[in-house]
Order: C-alpha cells, then sequence, then structure tokens
C-alpha cells in the first residue's frame, strides 16, 4: 500500500476510533460511577447497557434544532465546533503505538498545549454568544479558571520536554524506555493532572457547568446536536488528556508482552477510570478557591519543578 | 490534600461493596402487609359483599375520587349500585379503609396498575370486588349488627340478648 493510502488510513482510523472511544467512555462512566455509588447504571439497553449511548445519541439527534432568538446565532453555531475541531486536531500527535501517529511533527507538545488554548475559545463564544446570565456566568467562570490552569499546565511539561530533549511526542515516549518520567517527574505528573482536569472543566473543577448551581452554565442554550458536541467534546478531552498523560508520564506504549497497542489503551483506560474516581469522590470548591489554588499553590510549584529539573539536568550533563 | 487523597481511597472502596439497587421488574421488594397499595373491596365469609354503601369512605377521602349509589337488594341488605374510585385521583391515604365500619374497603400491597389510558384507571366495582375475605378473614358486620335482614331477626346477632317485650314490664 503506498505511504499516502496507509496515511489516509491511519487518520481516518484515529479519528473515527477517538469519536467511537469517546462514545464508549460515556457507557464507562456511568457504569464506573454507578460502582463507586452502590448502585447500577444503565443495564437494560443491549447486554450491560451499552446500548445506552445509541439511545441517548438517537435521541440528541432527535431533538429540536432550537437557536435562541435572543442568541447571537453565527457564534452561537460555530462555538461547539470550535472545541470539537481543536480537541480532535491534537489527536494527530499522540503516538498511540509505533505504527499509529498521524503526524510526527518535532514541536508535537507545543501543538497540544496550543489547541487546548483554543478551547478557552470555545467556552467563551458559547457563553457570550448564548446572551443569557446562566450562560454569561458559567462562561466567566469558565475563562478565568482555564486561562489561569494553562499556564501551568504547559510549565509542568517543560520537565520532561528537558528530560526527553525534544518536544516531539514520540522522542518522549521513547525516551522513557529506561524509566518512566512519572518517577523523576512526580510532581509535574501531578500539577498536570490537576491541570488536565482543569482545562476540561471536569470534577472537581466544573464550576463552569456547576449542574447543581447554574442550571448547566455555558451550555444552558444547547439542545440537540450542538449540546451533543459539548457533552461528547468533554469525553473527547478526558481521553485527550489521559492519552497525554500516557504518553508524556507513562512510558506510551510501552509494557511488556502485551501489543503496543494494547498496552496503550489499558494506560488510557486506567487514567480515565481514575478522571472518573476523582468525579464521584470530590466536591467543588469556591471560585476563589479555585483559582488561589491555581496561582498561589500550582504555579509556584510547576516553576519549582521546572528550575529543579533544569539545575540536574545541567548538572548530569545530559 | 491529604484529606483528598483519603477520599478517593473511601470513593474506590464503596466499589467493593454490595449494591443497593433492587433490580425491578426481575426481583421486587417485600411490602408488609398493612402497605397501603390498591384498593379493594371484600367479601364477608359467607360470600356475600361486605360494602354496605354508607358513604363513609366517599366523605372521608382527602381527594373525593369515590363515587357509589346505595341500593337495597331481595334480602333487605344495603348494596351499592355503582361503587367508583378513580385510582389516578386516589393518595392511597388509608383513609377509607380506617373509615369503613364492615372491613369492606381494604388497601393491598399492590401497585402495577399502570395504564396507556387515563380512562382504564377509573374501576368500577367489578373491578374492584374480590372474592375474598381480605385482611379481616372473620368478620362478618351482619352478625354483629342490630339490623333486621332475612334470616336473621332483631336480637340474633352476636353478644346480643333478645328484644324485650316491654308490655311484660308494666307492674
Amino acid at each position: 500500500m503506498s505511504a499516502v493510502g496507509l496515511s489516509i488510513v491511519v487518520i481516518l482510523g484515529v479519528l473515527i476510533g477517538t469519536l467511537l472511544f469517546a462514545a464508549g467512555i460515556i457507557w464507562f462512566e456511568r457504569r464506573l460511577l454507578a460502582v463507586f455509588q452502590e448502585r447500577y447504571g444503565p443495564n437494560r439497553a443491549g447486554p450491560f447497557g451499552v446500548l445506552q449511548v445509541v439511545a441517548d445519541m438517537l435521541k440528541i439527534f432527535t431533538k429540536e434544532n432550537w437557536i435562541a432568538p435572543f442568541a447571537d446565532k453565527a457564534v452561537f453555531v460555530i462555538a461547539p465546533g470550535i472545541i470539537m475541531i481543536t480537541t480532535l486536531a491534537s489527536f494527530a500527535v499522540i503516538p498511540i503505538a509505533p505504527a499509529i501517529l498521524v503526524s510526527d511533527i518535532d514541536i508535537g507538545l507545543l501543538y497540544f498545549l496550543a489547541m487546548s488554548s483554543f478551547a478557552v475559545y470555545s467556552v467563551a463564544l458559547a457563553g457570550w454568544a448564548s446572551n443569557s446570565k446562566y450562560s454569561l456566568l458559567g462562561s466567566i467562570r469558565a475563562v478565568g479558571q482555564m486561562v489561569s490552569y494553562e499556564v501551568f499546565m504547559g510549565l509542568s511539561l517543560m520537565g520532561v520536554v528537558l528530560m526527553a530533549g525534544s518536544f516531539s511526542l514520540r522522542d518522549i515516549v521513547e525516551a522513557q524506555a529506561g524509566m518512566w518520567y512519572v518517577v523523576p517527574q512526580f510532581v509535574g505528573f501531578v500539577v498536570f493532572f490537576i491541570a488536565g482536569l482543569a482545562e476540561t472543566r471536569r470534577i472537581p473543577f466544573d464550576l463552569p457547568e456547576a449542574e447543581s448551581e447554574l442550571v448547566a452554565g455555558y451550555h444552558t442554550e444547547y439542545s440537540g446536536f450542538k449540546f451533543a458536541m459539548f457533552y461528547v467534546g468533554e469525553y473527547i478531552g478526558i481521553t485527550l488528556i489521559s492519552m497525554m498523560i500516557v504518553t508524556l508520564f507513562f512510558g506510551g506504549w510501552q509494557g511488556p508482552f502485551l501489543p503496543p497497542f494494547i498496552w496503550f489503551i489499558v494506560k488510557t483506560l486506567a487514567f480515565i477510570a481514575f478522571f472518573i474516581l476523582v468525579r464521584a469522590a470530590l466536591p467543588r470548591p469556591r471560585y476563589d478557591q479555585l483559582l488561589s489554588f491555581g496561582w498561589k499553590l500550582m504555579l509556584p510549584l510547576a516553576l519549582l519543578n521546572l528550575a529543579v529539573t533544569g539545575g540536574i539536568v545541567l548538572a548530569v550533563g545530559k | 490534600m491529604w484529606s483528598i487523597l483519603r477520599t478517593l481511597w473511601i470513593t474506590f472502596r464503596h466499589s467493593f461493596h454490595a449494591r443497593v439497587t433492587v433490580l425491578y421488574p426481575e426481583k421486587k421488594r417485600r411490602l408488609p402487609a398493612r402497605w397501603r397499595g390498591r384498593i379493594v373491596l371484600t367479601r364477608d365469609p359467607d360470600g356475600e359483599e361486605r360494602c354496605v354503601a354508607c358513604h363513609l369512605c366517599s366523605a372521608v377521602c382527602p381527594v373525593s375520587c369515590i363515587a357509589l349509589q346505595a341500593a337495597i337488594d331481595e334480602k333487605g341488605r344495603r348494596k351499592p349500585d355503582f361503587f367508583r374510585i378513580n385510582m389516578s385521583r386516589c393518595i392511597y391515604c388509608g383513609l377509607c379503609e380506617e373509615a369503613c365500619p364492615t372491613f369492606a374497603i381494604q388497601l393491598t400491597p399492590d401497585y402495577e396498575m399502570a395504564e396507556y389510558e387515563r380512562k382504564n384507571l377509573v374501576y368500577e366495582k367489578e373491578d374492584l370486588l374480590i372474592s375474598g375475605t381480605g385482611k379481616y378473614p372473620g368478620y362478618n358486620f351482619y352478625k354483629v349488627s342490630g339490623m333486621e335482614i332475612s334470616g336473621k331477626g332483631k336480637g340474633e346477632a352476636e353478644n346480643e340478648a333478645p328484644p324485650v317485650d316491654l308490655r311484660s314490664l308494666l307492674p
């Protein structure tokens, strides 16, 4: 098969696989949340409830396509598209297996950070274009939170870059052949995990949607397919952050006995399960507590990690 | 941070506890006998209807869901001509069961009454009447009341003395 043909197969495979995987994560989250809460999740539609996602998607596609008459129509429609496009675009640089990598650019990590910055646009535009109070409050909180936590998301990864000597994600995975970076860069891992929770607006950082406080925050006015894009976009974001954690700190596709692809999926699922456990367990902090946690604790910690890593790398003379 | 990690561990431990859900309809919860569910009209141990159409149940019903009309049958017993309960209005409070003097109307531990059309939720006497005695097996109202019906004259009820002829008391 020609190189172009193979690339197209890989691209389509990653794209469709990601969408299907994210839909499957919806089922996984509902069942796992139920396990943590001593109840059953959906178990009626299909064996173990796996067709529940299909039922949900059918329901959402048949909903009325209503755009609020007081909303800014063009921006309102574009906003969920932005988050879907940028999050899906980030999957292009993730090395899922030695053979499955859509694009091996040498600034893969920077590309990922740039794409995750776009998510702020989507939330801000969604809340602003909705032209309603709950949406505006939700998007104000979202913008403040995401911009604050983005700062040290990038900084926490610089330690990994220093140790690997490259921004290319493939090089970072291959540089972990001796020891996974979670061991020397544990602080960086914790900071990146927390920043990832905040970027995907996941509990405990879900004040922008805050189901019990703000109706539905910035996506209050959304229904039907546009809401489905936000909803599935959240799960795609979780999948993305989990895959990035696995790639940057847990050796990507490396592991004994099993094929690399299986290892990657197993590790990603383990982290997604941890995301879900965090959702099940933790309460939501107040907005000012959230921001002061980010600026006063996480940012100095990330800078300290970077300084110490830089010092040690310089001293060891890599 | 320590409390957060402890919370995560405690929540994780919950995944090993048994689930509290009862998977209806494969398994149903055991209900006590006094559980206030579907309303029935019962018969006495001889097989006759207990209801004497006294209207006490419809008077006490807080949502006025009971409608009935009295009639006297050939044996001199009062019976309801029609007895209609609107089960979609009924709140299953049990006040009618408490008010009934003959233990005719009773609430049973049954709740599976779903219907597709609202008019099918209005139960007539033939839907409510059961062939048994319900929760009070030995009770026959007419055996303890003083009313005269065919087959039982005045003074022939249980714990009742025959009526005294007043003229025989004269000095």
